[in-house]
């Protein structure tokens, strides 16, 4: 029985980069559709604002393990062949549009309401007072918050181990199954999660110190 | 100047007839009537609650009324909530507030709305924000940023913005109640100076001394509907006991 060396070391780090990846898949396409559910949510139009909120609720409802499940073995179930990482990747981009929507919808509604009134007043149409007011300013207090949730986004990858995605908890799993050292293993298996998030904890305390100076 | 605005308003640039706006259960205005000249510099005065802000905000369609009608340099209010960016082209607001843009320099304040609104280039916007900087006395901090001026400066460069814009038409809500006294001073000279210049405008005030100089007219309002209007004099010699009352608290 092979013992835990250099070469699982390795197949971990591979592991790690399927995570990093997965993370910044969800991050990106999720980042998309976060901000179209943030916009949704403060939409004037109610139907609007209704559906999104219940888009909403849903997921934030749904535990991200089950939506892994649903978009893995959903699609296959219709003989659509989806590859895990495609199947992770959906799942998170719901968690991420879901969570990261209602924290942008909150940074765009802590914007004064007399800060969209005067966009108004000087004959901005809603694009430009979006663009030039309300964005700018919303943009930095989202960045600290933001920055944090990366963090969970990068821990939740983990969950893509569920439907066979070999990220860096798979991976563990799978080393752990070959030389049954489950301690050393999976000790190693946090030391590099830990290595992933916390330079991302570290720059959003920064962040969050930074922006908080003068803050209104 | 009544003189002037009384030879040249054949069509009022601001008319509301029989304007109706509650807020829940809470009737704000009942019934309000008002015609302004072009020229015209008008105080509108009143307890809170009365409905002057209120009236002021219906104007330039941050308010939805519920009867009558409003209409302001030819744009019906009433019928154009889905678009108002062409009235709000001639209609320029400043809030007690200030509520300039925190992100933005004094300059880009100014020069944001003709840039994005009237794709002026760069210079012309360049250009207007100096000259409206200049009206009010604030060229030198163009540079700055809100949060570096006083609040007397920022209210200040809140006119300058509006001004930017070319209004036909501008409106003054309560624009110096956040100020220290000492403060006041220099931005009712600014609106002095505006009226001077021959601009409409309509400014909610508790400045009695400020109506009494400058304006053309005096608007006592009083529960939703204008109790006693007339000539500046008339603070001096009001004719309902409800002016009268207002009066004599205020300069008490």
């Amino acid at each position: 029985m092979p013992t835990f060396g250099l070469n699982q070391f390795v197949f971990l780090l591979q592991g790690a980069v399927w995570t990093i990846i997965l993370s910044i898949l969800a991050l990106g396409i999720g980042a998309v559709a976060a901000f179209i559910v943030a916009l949704c949510r403060i939409s004037a139009n109610p139907v609007i604002k209704y559906v999104s909120s219940v888009y909403v609720l849903v997921i934030q409802g749904t535990p991200l393990m089950v939506l892994m499940l649903i978009c893995y073995f959903g699609f296959n179930l219709y003989g659509i062949d989806v590859p895990a990482l495609v199947g992770a990747t959906i799942a998170m981009t719901l968690y991420v549009s879901a969570f990261l929507g209602e924290v942008w919808r909150g940074c765009l509604e802590s914007i004064p309401r007399t800060q969209w009134e005067a966009s108004d007043c000087l004959g901005h149409s809603r694009v430009q007072r979006m663009r030039y007011v309300v964005l700018p300013q919303a943009i930095k207090i989202s960045i600290p918050p933001t920055v944090t949730f990366m963090v969970q986004i990068v821990k939740n990858t983990s969950l893509a181990s569920i439907i066979g995605f070999v990220e860096l908890t798979q991976a563990g799993k799978l080393v752990n199954n070959s030389t049954f050292q489950p301690f050393i293993c999976f000790v190693i298996v946090a030391a590099i999660y830990f290595a992933i998030c916390y330079p991302l904890s570290i720059w959003g305390k920064i962040l969050e110190r930074k922006y908080n100076v003068g803050h209104r | 100047m009544s003189a002037i605005a009384e030879s040249t308003s054949t069509q009022p640039v601001v008319e509301l007839k029989g304007v109706h706006k509650s807020f829940g259960a809470l009737k704000v205005l009942e019934g309000l009537d008002l015609a302004i000249g072009f020229g015209e510099v008008v105080a509108l005065l009143g307890r809170s609650g009365s409905g002057k802000s209120t009236a002021l905000r219906c104007i330039n369609g941050l308010e939805r009324i519920e009867q009558g009608s409003i209409e302001v340099c030819g744009h019906r209010v009433d019928q154009m909530y889905a678009d108002m960016k062409p009235l709000r082209r001639d209609v320029g607001i400043v809030f007690q507030s200030y509520n300039l843009f925190p992100h933005l320099t004094v300059e880009e304040n100014i020069t944001i709305s003709p840039r994005i609104v009237k794709k002026s280039s760069k210079k012309e916007a360049t250009d207007i924000a100096s000259s409206a900087l200049a009206k009010v006395g604030l060229l030198e901090k163009r540079d700055n940023y809100p949060e570096q001026l006083s609040g007397g400066q920022q209210q200040r460069v809140a006119i300058a913005r509006a001004l930017a814009m070319q209004p036909k038409v501008m409106l003054f809500d309560e624009v110096t109640s956040a100020l220290d006294p000492e403060l006041t001073g220099e931005v009712l000279r600014a609106m002095e100076q505006l009226a001077k210049d021959g601009m409409t405008m309509i400014a909610v005030t508790h400045e009695i001394g400020f109506a009494r100089r400058v304006a053309d007219r005096v608007i006592f309002m009083h529960k939703g509907r204008i109790c006693e209007m007339g000539p500046a004099s008339i603070i001096d010699n009001p004719q309902t006991s409800e002016m009268r009352q207002f009066l004599d608290h205020d300069l008490k």
